[in-house]
């Protein structure tokens, strides 16, 4: 704000408050000649109505400048028409208030850092702050059971886009991942895209007819480019394992279909915002959800 | 006692009302409408893409902004779960300000880039697709309807009018920009640039 408007506006601020103080005392103020007080006033409103000359009580009156005695006490305190005696401001209110929650959750967070992640896996407390924060971030796309749905991978039956370590966990969180099959509709053409879903279908077990599936064999060298020549995927790049029976998509014939017509463009968002600490127990968490239940401790 | 003077006389009345509502406004408004500081701060502020301000009119005409606020308030909670608070020039180019007052769902102020274009697609169509507790409406009607790139235009003129620095070349290439996309298209890109201009972390 320029010195010249903070003037204006101080010196109007002030002069509006002085002169609300002044128009109540000036109209409250007995005047030469009136009525006494609770007699009838002369004037007639309406032709009917009369009014009793009847003052504020004083109670009303003392609040009412008491009042402007708070506005001055906060011109001076807090910041507007001068800085402010307290020092106060709404950033540095708010800087308090995260140091304050910064020094009471350090110790908290403290206590699992140095450890591995496959170990915190195992540790109830850090699995219990994993989840809450599983349940903030990643329910939107991934689901409250991290089951997922079609386009947003199911966390919880170890197959894996970008690998499943926690360190591609926790690489996955903090840069996020991008995802991009290309629509081979135009290259396959009507029929290659049909015999090419029904070799990709084979490979997971499905029963398809003999001679598309040898045609869309023939035809998957495109696809090996990034899925592999035996189908199974490449972590490095993202691209689906293709034998597995678990999609991403869908394995039906209408989905592969679409997939491969137009094409996919798969998105996770960078997380780098939630500060390692909170990205160790989350990927500690989605880690925890493929691996087999931990054992109860055996009793010393 | 003189109170008589305010009350009996309908002028001096109108005219004291009128003084006192103008002095509360004028400290108010003014400092933040002529401070170079405020409309720029620490962040750099672009005008919108013709397919965002599109966008924008869409979410306005809908009344996402009934349910959605668009402003992060200065507290610890907020900045949790939000990201860095608003602060006022972001909104300088909003012609409404789509600031809200209501979260029957979430702040959107800093929702770019927080999901994928596909999950916002299947959130626009069918909310429960991707969130089965949600009780926001499906907007199906955005996916079959087109952008008018000549409507778009126009707008935008508008816009330089109120102040947005549009230039001649940007309102020139606005119907090309948003041809053959669709109201979705539209939105989601708006969806996508809101709160850039103070990412988190």
């Amino acid at each position: 704000m320029s010195p010249l408007t903070t003037t204006i506006v101080g010196i109007v601020t002030i002069l509006n408050v002085l002169a609300c103080g002044w128009l109540i005392w000036w109209t409250a103020r007995r005047e030469p000649g009136e009525v006494a007080e609770g007699d009838v006033k002369s004037h007639v409103w309406d032709g009917d109505l009369r009014e009793r000359n009847n003052p504020m009580p004083r109670w009303w009156l003392i609040l009412f400048f008491l009042t402007i005695v708070f506005a001055f006490a906060y011109f001076l305190l807090y910041p507007g028409i001068i800085r402010g005696t307290l020092g106060w401001t709404e950033d540095r209110q708010y800087q308090d208030e995260m140091r304050h929650a910064q020094a009471q959750y350090a110790p908290m967070y403290a206590a699992f850092a140095g450890r591995s992640i496959a170990e915190l896996a195992r540790d109830p407390k850090a699995l219990a702050l994993g989840r809450s924060l599983f349940a903030n971030t990643c329910t939107n796309c991934h689901g409250s059971d991290a089951r997922g749905a079609p386009g947003f991978p199911d966390l919880t039956d170890n197959d894996w886009l970008y690998g499943g370590t926690p360190d591609d966990i926790v690489r996955s969180i903090t840069y996020g991942r991008e995802g991009v099959m290309p629509a081979l509709g135009p290259a396959l053409g009507e029929q290659g895209v049909e015999e090419v879903i029904a070799y990709v279908r084979s490979l997971s077990g499905h029963p398809e007819p003999a001679e598309k599936v040898a045609a869309g064999q023939a035809r998957f060298v495109i696809c090996a480019a990034c899925h592999g020549p035996d189908g199974k995927g490449n972590p490095a790049i993202g691209s689906k394992n293709l034998t597995d029976d678990l999609w991403l998509y869908g394995g039906s014939e209408a989905t592969l279909r679409k997939t491969l017509m137009d094409g996919r463009h798969g998105r996770m968002p960078a997380h780098q915002w939630l500060g390692e600490d909170k990205i160790r127990l989350l990927a500690a968490y989605v880690y925890s959800l493929s691996q087999p239940q931990p054992q109860p401790q055996p009793q010393q | 006692m003189r109170h008589d003077v305010v009350e009996r006389k309908l002028g001096v009345l109108i005219i004291l009302i009128v003084l006192v509502i103008s002095v509360g406004g004028f400290v108010e408004v003014i400092p933040l409408a002529t401070s170079a500081a405020a409309k720029q701060g620490a962040v750099h502020i672009t005008p919108r893409t013709p397919l965002e301000q599109a966008g924008f009119d869409i979410y306005e005409r809908e009344g996402c902004y009934l349910c959605h606020s668009q402003q992060i308030r200065p507290f610890r909670s907020e900045t949790e779960r939000y990201g860095p608070y608003s602060v006022a020039a972001e909104s300088q180019y909003d012609h409404p300000f789509q600031w809200g007052s209501k979260r029957t769902g979430p702040d959107l102020a800093r929702v770019g880039g927080r999901y994928s274009d596909d999950w916002h697609r299947l959130h626009l169509r069918n909310p429960r697709n991707v969130v089965p507790e949600s009780n926001m409406p499906g907007f199906p009607w955005l996916f079959e309807t087109k952008l008018d790139g000549e409507l778009l235009q126009r707008k935008l003129r508008v816009l330089r009018i109120l102040g947005t620095p549009y230039t001649d070349a940007d309102i020139a290439a606005a119907p090309a920009a948003v041809a053959d996309k669709t109201e979705a298209d539209a939105l989601i890109a708006y969806l996508q640039s809101l709160g850039l201009a103070r990412p988190r972390g």
